[in-house]
């Protein structure tokens, strides 16, 4: 067994699309990771799972601000969630998983907690 | 000091209104305010009476309570009749007592005037103006079957109504030879007599009553002039009002011949201590039996007291809307045309059951009154230009004529004058209305607190709405247009900036015109404006996360996370090759298949990694994106046509699929579909469609802005006739018109209504080419068809844009967990259900 926490490569910057999420699978599930080019830090990581139709979705919607919160739309069923902690903005009571994440030269790291993850990224 | 008193004989609607102003008033402070109210219940609204019978009860229709009349120290004596009054002593005198008054106001309304028939005083006899009228008419109909309303008029109308909600077989017998002789002409009585009669109430007309008698089958028998009869077991007198000047007569006031009693602009009497308002007052020989008239003299009169001296009445409208028995009737000024030269504008649907009449001015600019029976859809318009004297369009047959035949829309709020009346109830003109808005009401129930426009007769309700929205709207009320928190402008403004100033990238646009980073609902409605101006693939890397999931990926996502494969099939024709190639794909990726409503096939189910390899056969086999996805062209639909149909005239196909070619591509407001039709037996519903093209022996009429979906609208027929040719860049200058113009998600039938000047301003753009923009309309369109690309062959061919289709970077062989499947009549669909 590996130590908990686990910083691991998911990909690579050249997988990112500017302004948009990408997905990736993780033993802690899908995971969608956003590249905010004009936010310091520039990516966010949270759930890929719309909590609203339990599908795998939401590293497909689209990226924004509101009231200067860096957000995500449902594609589905258009809720918005905050990049940052995880929230609804729609229904208070409903907040996706986030993610650490951060870039190590060409490599996108993902903060894994759990103990037997192995990267599938090259 | 001791006060003064001020007596007010009545208390009805014009009496109470006239308390209401005057204690709110600086000079109520110096008077003490007796009332006396032959009635025993307080004021009420008469207008409302007959609601009397459906439900409401006194309290509904009061207009105020005895607290409001205590709260403002007013000795209200209902039940208590005025018998005499003394001018010398300055007194009068009720079967209770004799007060004493400084001022005196009369405000007796009127009385029914009820013909000298002989047997009037029959028991089952009524008439119809007080709540206790109405409860003797209902005792008096347990056990009846038959009621009859003697007159036809406005009021008669109405009682005859009564009669029938009480259950009753309702009859109108009428002297003259027609329904409502003041308000209508022959052709609108005649019309209103079928509609009433449809309804189930007989009217008997040029019947002259000469005796009430006992009945034999029912409880009595009216007989006529003509020796006919007419048996009935109650009869409601309804035959006109008579101003109620009793006491002014006994007190030798000045009254007029025929009754009421005379008042000067000041609507004071003859005395200069006694005032008379509402029904009961004389005016320039006229009688008001309107409220809204004797409410401005109830202001007036209070201004006066007040030392006002500029305050006059000055006469009233008597334009009336209603509905009588269901039946709307509109009658506006001079609906007679007594004026000098004024001529009439007429048009009738005898089909419909409509009939509209306008009489203008001799030099045909203004209007001077109007008659409505069956729609009165067009009151408020008409109303406005006759009583602002706004000038008539060119075609003023426009403002009567129905919308399918050039019928102009309402007039806009903006181009009603200040001074325009809205509420003539409450005499609340455009102005105050935004007056009251600029002094902080943001919404109608505040504007409605404020003015007290629209709760009289409640006739204003409507324009009073649009006008208070298109006030609130142009100071940026919640109203607001603006896109959302990132740009403060409107669909049509953004798409201006883009054009004038070369703009490419959502970047560029925000940071120059906007705020923040955009939104979920800015970035698709810029990405759509900017594909309009520049047509460049959807996926470049500027574009891309402007997209809406359907966009990017380029095809329509369904519940469970996968996505639906529309390719193109134009005019919904296709080779048996093409449909076999469809079905192998969809048997080796196992989607769903269905027809579609747009004449072509529909395959669901695909997952994101297997679009660009499913796309690849399928262009491989000569398809192409059908744009299920976008705010784009869909179909156009079609039908068999000359080719094969023994009726055809055209070859619509043909036509169809010429056009799916022309538009396809176009990236629009909302979604567009067209069709074409081989004849007019229209079976390809093109009167349905933002686009309608029908064939006719000499080419194609061309029919825009229909709707399907959750508000159908049919199409409006544009042009007749037209070549080829005139078809397309007829069609190219509406798409491009409706492009640069309209709002985000606002389909063509949406935009042409909300479109200052509707059609027929369409129309002079298009036709007319009255902006002087249809070559560029005509050039726009010319280039976004030419740099046409069908986006999924670009896309698959493009190893970068491929990257954008792998469900989970680091794990392409990865299938989604979450995706289950269930079998249903043989095809496999879903298992998963929406949390
Ligand atoms: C597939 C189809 C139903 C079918 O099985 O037949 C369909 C399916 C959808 N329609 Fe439709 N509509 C389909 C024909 C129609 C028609 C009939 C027609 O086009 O002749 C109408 C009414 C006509 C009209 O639009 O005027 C229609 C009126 C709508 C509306 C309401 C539009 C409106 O103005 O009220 C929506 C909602 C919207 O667009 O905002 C809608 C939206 C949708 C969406 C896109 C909903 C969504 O976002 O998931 C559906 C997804 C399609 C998919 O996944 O491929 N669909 N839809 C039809 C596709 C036609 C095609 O080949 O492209
Ligand atoms: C069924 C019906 C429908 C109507 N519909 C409309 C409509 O749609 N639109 C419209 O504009 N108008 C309508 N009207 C007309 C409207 O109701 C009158 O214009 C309005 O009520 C006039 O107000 P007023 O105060 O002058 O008279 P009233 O409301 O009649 O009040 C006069 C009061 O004075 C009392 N009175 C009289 N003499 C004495 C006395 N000597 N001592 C004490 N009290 C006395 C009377 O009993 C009465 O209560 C309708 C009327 C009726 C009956
Ligand atoms: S619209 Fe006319 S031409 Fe077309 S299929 Fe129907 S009947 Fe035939
Ligand atoms: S016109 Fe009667 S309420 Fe406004």
């Amino acid at each position: 067994m590996k130590t908990a926490n686990q910083w691991n490569i998911v990909c690579t910057v050249d997988d990112l699309v500017p302004e948009s999420g990408i997905a990736v699978w993780t033993p802690d599930g899908p995971v969608a990771i956003f590249y905010i080019p004009y936010r310091l830090p520039a990516l966010f990581a949270i759930s890929h799972t719309d909590p609203f139709s339990g599908t795998n979705v939401l590293a497909r919607g689209i990226t924004g601000d509101l009231k200067g919160e860096p957000v995500v739309a449902s594609p589905l069923y258009k809720q918005h969630f905050s990049l940052v902690t995880g929230q609804c903005l729609e229904n208070e009571d409903v907040k996706v998983k986030t993610y650490r994440v951060l870039l190590d030269g060409n490599a996108v790291r993902l903060e894994i907690r759990t103990a037997s993850f192995e990267a599938v990224a090259a | 000091m001791s006060n003064k008193t001020l007596i007010v004989i009545g208390n009805g609607m014009v009496g109470h209104h006239f308390l209401e102003q005057f204690v709110a008033s600086p000079a109520a402070a110096g008077f003490d305010i007796i009332v006396f109210g032959e009635e025993k219940q307080l004021a009420y609204d008469r207008v409302h009476l007959s609601e009397y019978f459906s439900g409401s009860t006194h309290a509904d229709l009061a207009m105020a309570t005895a607290d409001w009349y205590s709260d403002n120290r007013i000795d209200l004596h209902l039940n208590e009749l005025v018998t005499a009054v003394d001018r010398e002593n300055r007194t009068v005198t009720t079967h209770k007592g004799t007060y004493r008054y400084d001022e005196l106001v009369l405000a007796t309304g009127s009385y029914p005037f009820v013909p000298p028939i002989e047997g009037r005083e029959n028991p089952n006899c009524f008439v119809y103006r007080t709540l206790d009228d109405l409860d003797a008419i209902r005792a008096c109909s347990d056990g009846a079957s038959t009621g009859v309303v003697v007159g036809g008029g406005l009021l008669g109308l109405e009682a005859a109504n009564a009669l029938k909600s009480l259950g009753l077989d309702a009859h109108v017998v009428e002297f003259a030879p027609r329904l409502m002789p003041v308000q209508l002409d022959g052709d609108g009585g005649a019309l209103l007599r079928r509609k009433i009669e449809e309804l189930g109430v007989q009217v008997h007309s040029e019947k002259a009553t000469t005796a009430i008698v006992d009945g034999e089958e029912s409880r009595l028998r009216m007989n006529f002039g003509d020796d006919t009869h007419l048996e009935t077991d109650l009869i409601v007198f309804s035959a006109g009002i008579r101003p109620q000047d009793t006491l002014a007569r006994s007190c030798e006031l000045e009254t007029g011949e025929r009754g009421g009693i005379i008042v000067n602009n000041q609507c004071t009497t003859s005395d200069p201590h006694i005032h008379a308002i509402g029904e009961c007052a004389l005016w320039n020989q006229q009688i008001f039996g309107l409220v809204a008239p004797g409410y401005t003299m109830a202001r007036t009169l209070s201004a006066i007291l007040n030392g006002d001296s500029d305050a006059a009445f000055t006469g009233a409208d008597m334009s009336t809307k209603l509905k009588l028995l269901g039946v709307d009737v509109g009658s506006i000024g001079d609906a007679h045309a007594r004026t000098p030269g004024a001529r009439n504008i007429r048009f009738s649907d005898e089909n419909a059951g409509h009939y509209r009449r306008m009489v203008i001015s001799a030099d045909g600019k203004k209007l001077l009154g109007a008659i409505l029976v069956g729609d009165n859809s067009h009151y408020d318009t008409l109303l406005q230009y006759a009583l602002n004297g706004i000038d008539l369009p060119d075609n003023p047959e426009s403002l009567i004529l129905p919308e399918s035949q050039g019928g102009a829309p309402a007039l806009g709020p903006d181009a009603l004058p200040d001074t325009a009346q809205i509420c003539s109830c409450h005499n609340v003109s455009k102005g105050d209305i935004c007056g009251a808005i600029d002094a902080g009401c943001c919404d109608l129930g505040a504007v409605k607190g404020e003015t007290r426009a629209s709760t009289g007769c409640g006739g204003c309700t409507a324009l009073l709405k649009t006008v208070v929205d298109s006030e609130l709207e142009k100071r940026g009320v919640e109203v607001s247009r603006d896109l959302c928190e990132h740009f403060a402008y409107s669909r049509q403004d953004l798409f201006n900036i883009v054009k004038v100033n070369g703009i490419r990238t959502f970047r560029t646009l925000i940071q120059q015109h906007g705020r923040g980073h955009g939104c979920d609902i800015c970035k698709p409605a810029v990405a759509s404006i900017l594909a309009t101006c520049w047509n460049e693939h959807i996926l470049t890397t500027d574009h891309v996360p402007l997209q809406d999931t359907n966009d990017t990926f380029m095809a329509n996502m369904q519940k469970n996370g996968t996505y639906s494969i529309v390719p193109r099939v134009p005019g919904g024709e296709i080779t048996p090759d093409k449909l076999i190639v469809l079905g192998e794909v969809a048997r080796e990726y196992n989607l769903y298949t269905k027809i579609t409503g747009g004449q072509r096939v529909d395959l669901f189910g695909a997952t994101l990694s297997e679009l660009p390899e499913i796309w690849e056969k399928l262009i491989a086999a000569g398809f192409e994106t059908g744009h299920a996805y976008g705010k784009s062209l869909r179909t156009v639909k079609s039908c068999v046509g000359n080719s094969w149909c023994r009726y055809g005239v055209q070859d619509s196909v043909g036509m169809a699929i010429f056009l799916e070619h022309r538009y396809k591509g176009l990236r629009s407001p909302h979604k567009l579909k067209m069709a074409v039709s081989g004849c007019t037996r229209e079976c390809a519903e093109a009167q349905s469609k933002d686009i309608g093209v029908i064939a006719t022996e000499n080419g194609w009429n061309l029919y825009v802005c229909g709707n399907g979906g959750m508000r159908p609208r049919h199409a409006d027929l544009f042009a007749t006739d037209l070549s080829d040719e005139g078809l397309i860049s007829t069609i190219d200058r509406v798409l491009m018109f409706y492009v640069r113009t309209a709002d985000r998600l606002q389909r063509t039938s949406v935009w042409m209504e909300n479109m200052e000047g509707g059609l027929a301003y369409l129309k002079k753009v298009v036709l007319e080419d009255s902006l002087g923009i249809g070559e560029e309309l005509e050039q726009h369109m010319a280039d976004i068809v030419s740099t046409y690309q069908c986006e999924w062959k670009t896309a698959v061919e493009d190893p970068e844009k491929r990257k954008r289709f792998r469900e989970f970077v680091n794990a392409p062989e990865k299938k989604d967990p979450v995706q289950q499947w269930t079998t249903e009549r043989d095809q496999r669909r879903p298992l998963l259900e929406s949390v």
